[in-house]
């Protein structure tokens, strides 16, 4: 065998290019599918990733906080770089190192060295500890370790040391999130409950996010309205901070006397009901105020909801400006629709997400033929399917719960669709099924600037429709007769 | 509500004296829930008359994630009305018991399971501490009461020793004490003697003594516990006054382990092994 120069190579495998043919058109077969769909013990390819994932990013939330990884180095690699990748910022986070000694006698010295490490030279406010499998399998009693910590000095009194169970085994970055956002809050709120006080300020819960476009448009929402917000954490600055030549270990997150005072706050609201699930239980015991949970504002019917709860919840009327951007998006999806209208999408991705992009498809008389969650519940199932019931673009969706991208693929061969919305990991199977991947979701390791433009509100239904359609039209353009290559289109 | 976990050395009688003492509770018109904390998943056998065939592991294993489980898959009521679960486990040789406890537990608190009517939660756990999973009942929040039971063995006693140095590790950043020692009689010399000196130099106190009878393995065999299978029997009794003597007690301490030497010159002051026993300087030569 020779390569393209000529040159003698030895084959990669003893398998024949027509068995690889004839394999590699199998697995596009109906039975191909029903054989992947039968596969129990294996995942391929999940679009998922695992709880510390989650904690990290929701600990960088704070100003000054240092996440700490109770495990090991590799794995608090595997969070850093995921972040890095996606924002191309740094992720400064430390870990326990945990090695085979620290596996037998349990891991409470590495937990003890890491903090005084970590204090020595971070100089953190605060540092919020969450665990890989490796403590969480040999039954590390993390909370136990931290007070042991005080009692030896390895902490300063009163320095504060939140910190989440998260195994890697069970849940996602969703639930780690929301275990971490947890167990911060009710550190940080610890005897700051006033009588009588109130700060005012709406509490606000984004949830998993990593969209730092979509945080700014938050923020721009709430001046709009002119509420007062506490961001129960804020990312945006910490993984886009300007570029000015000068490193900030801390360059944002929400200031921890703001997050402390949201106890006393006068409404909260999340937009991230899977994200926050557990933090909004304990919110709704202990927050004073009003408590409400939304889904994501994405599309224009989920961004209204958000506005009027907005107005509700601050007894203020939507301002015209915001009222004229609705319009600005109606218009832009009217002038867009045909590109869009009757097109099939396989979606997947976050609970939090999937429903605001099949909201946004029916809204734009697009088809949801194949809506994937690799880590679902009977929940969202029930919920998609009253949205999918809700259309008469719904009919054909079909949902697919903990399924994988490699079950995808085999959907996407045997029920072809015109598009995908995901994140990068099914850039694999958008190749192979030679349709156009709309990087919406976390995380996006091969494109730039996507975490940059927001996709919630009526500003981030005009992109959304943008990008689409706009792929929709560059696809016609480059492969259309040139009888049809049309000036306007 | 009170949360007690039972530990002792394997095969003492742990699972025997949990539920009879259970059933004398049950018996003072409390609500019990019983959390077996073994792989071989035998913690609940004398309330439900048979082997739990549910485990939390179990069910996992069947359904591939904790996810799909619901707490009435694994929570069974048995005599008396006593809640009943097991964590199961993995395979002798495989796995991981333990991290199977931190699960289980992790499960049941999730779903619900501490009713705040119940009064007692018991968890009666695999035989010694040996890792981080079997300490998982004793974790802050959780049991916040030992019980060692114990005979007049030294290997027993050897048990009893160690288990206190594992509360010790635990009392010093929680709430976990230890509330007694209860002798499981094997009819060994001195015994009553000899564990309510161990018991005295541990700073703790013996909180019964439950003689050793037929009756409870005639009641085994017909997986029930004392109380229920012959209520009137002298041996029904003396669980009863053991569930009273729990259910009274005040006494929760920080354990004080002994050194291997003193452990050993406890038998000698008991005339276990005798000063000039050839075989005592036999082992210390040997280990020297």
């Amino acid at each position: 065998m020779s390569n393209e120069l000529g040159l003698k190579v030895k084959p990669v495998t003893g398998i024949s290019p027509e068995d690889e043919a004839r394999v590699a058109a199998w697995i596009n077969t109906e039975d191909y599918k029903l054989k992947n769909f039968a596969r129990q013990a294996l995942v391929v390819n999940p679009a998922h990733a695992c709880q510390p994932l989650g904690a990290e990013l929701c600990a960088h939330g704070f100003a000054e906080t240092l996440p700490l990884v109770h495990g090991s180095q590799g794995c608090a690699s595997y969070y850093r770089s995921t972040l890095n990748r996606h924002f191309r910022e740094p992720a400064p986070a430390v870990s326990s190192a945990m090695s085979e000694d620290g596996a037998v006698f349990g891991g409470q010295n590495n937990l003890h060295e890491a903090l005084e490490n970590a204090l020595a030279l971070y100089k953190p406010k605060m540092i919020a500890v969450f665990t890989s499998c490796m403590p969480e399998i040999i039954g590390d009693d993390v909370s136990a370790f931290i007070k042991n910590a005080r009692q030896k000095g390895c902490v300063p009194p009163g320095f504060l040391v939140p910190h989440a169970n998260t195994p890697s085994f069970t849940g996602s970055h969703v639930h780690g999130y929301d275990s971490m956002l947890l167990a911060i809050l009710q550190t940080l709120t610890e005897g700051k409950a006033m009588e009588g006080r109130c700060t005012g300020k709406l509490n606000f819960l984004a949830g998993f996010d990593a969209n730092t476009g979509n945080y700014r448009e938050y923020k721009r929402i709430f001046s709009e309205f002119g509420i007062p917000f506490t961001f129960l954490a804020d990312i945006s600055e910490v993984f886009d901070s300007p570029n000015d030549g000068t490193y900030r270990v801390y360059p944002g997150g929400t200031p921890l006397d703001d997050a402390a005072d949201s106890i006393n706050g006068k409404a909260t609201l999340s937009v991230a009901p899977y994200a926050t699930s557990k933090t909004m239980v304990w919110i709704k015991e202990q927050y004073s105020g009003v408590h409400a949970s939304l889904p994501m504002p994405l599309g224009v019917a989920r961004t209204d909801a958000f506005m009027l709860k907005l107005s509700e919840l601050f007894d203020k009327p939507v301002p015209a400006s915001l009222k004229a951007e609705r319009g600005r998006a109606v218009d832009a999806m009217t002038d867009a629709h045909q590109y869009m209208h009757g097109k099939r999408f396989a979606v997947y991705g976050d609970p939090d997400n999937l429903g605001g992009f099949v909201a946004f498809l029916l809204e734009m008389g697009a088809t949801p033929v194949h809506l994937l969650c690799s880590k679902g519940s009977k929940k969202l199932e029930r919920e998609l399917r009253a949205l999918l019931d809700g259309s008469p673009y719904g009919k054909a969706g079909k949902i697919y719960m903990n399924r994988d991208l490699w079950h995808l693929r085999s959907l996407l061969m045997t029920d072809p669709v015109d598009a995908m919305i995901g994140e990068t990991h099914g850039k694999f199977a958008a190749r192979d099924a030679k349709i156009p991947l709309f990087r919406f979701g976390f995380p996006i390791f091969d494109r730039v600037n996507l975490h940059r433009r927001p996709i919630i509100g009526y500003q981030g239904v005009i992109n959304m429709v943008t990008e689409i359609c706009n792929k929709f039209i560059d696809i016609k353009d480059e492969t259309c007769e040139d009888r049809f290559f049309e000036m306007m289109r | 509500m009170r949360q007690i976990a039972i530990y002792g050395k394997g095969g003492i009688g742990k699972s025997t004296t949990t539920q009879n003492t259970v059933a004398g509770l049950v018996s003072l018109g409390k609500k019990v829930m019983i959390v077996g904390c073994d792989p071989k998943a035998d913690s609940t056998r004398l309330m439900l008359h048979a082997k739990a065939q549910n485990t939390v592991m179990d069910l996992i294993r069947e359904r591939g994630t904790v996810e799909d489980l619901e707490l009435s898959d694994v929570l069974k009521v048995g005599y008396g009305g006593v809640k009943c679960v097991e964590s199961g486990g993995p395979e002798p040789g495989v796995g991981c018991a333990g991290r199977g406890v931190i699960t289980a537990i992790n499960f049941l608190e999730s779903e619900g399971a501490y009713t705040p009517d119940l009064d007692y939660v018991f968890y009666d756990v695999l035989g010694d501490v040996v890792c981080g999973g079997f300490a998982m009942p004793i974790r802050e929040g959780k049991a916040q009461e030992i019980y060692i039971v114990c005979s007049g063995e030294m290997m027993a006693m050897y048990a009893a020793n160690n288990i206190s140095k594992g509360i010790l590790k635990y009392a010093t950043s929680g709430k976990v004490r230890l509330g007694g020692l209860i002798c499981n009689s094997r009819n060994t010399d001195c015994e009553a003697d000899l564990i309510d000196a161990l018991a005295k130099r541990l700073g703790t106190q013996m909180i019964h003594f439950v003689p050793r009878d037929n009756e409870v393995q005639r009641a085994e065999l017909r997986r029930m516990t004392v109380i229920e299978y012959s209520p009137a029997h002298k041996q029904a009794q003396e669980y009863r006054e053991l569930a009273r003597k729990i259910a009274e007690n005040k006494m929760f301490v920080v354990p004080k382990p002994l050194q291997m030497e003193e452990l050993e010159g406890l038998l000698m002051e008991f005339g276990i092994i005798q000063d000039d026993d050839p075989n005592v300087g036999v082992a210390k030569a040997a280990s020297a």
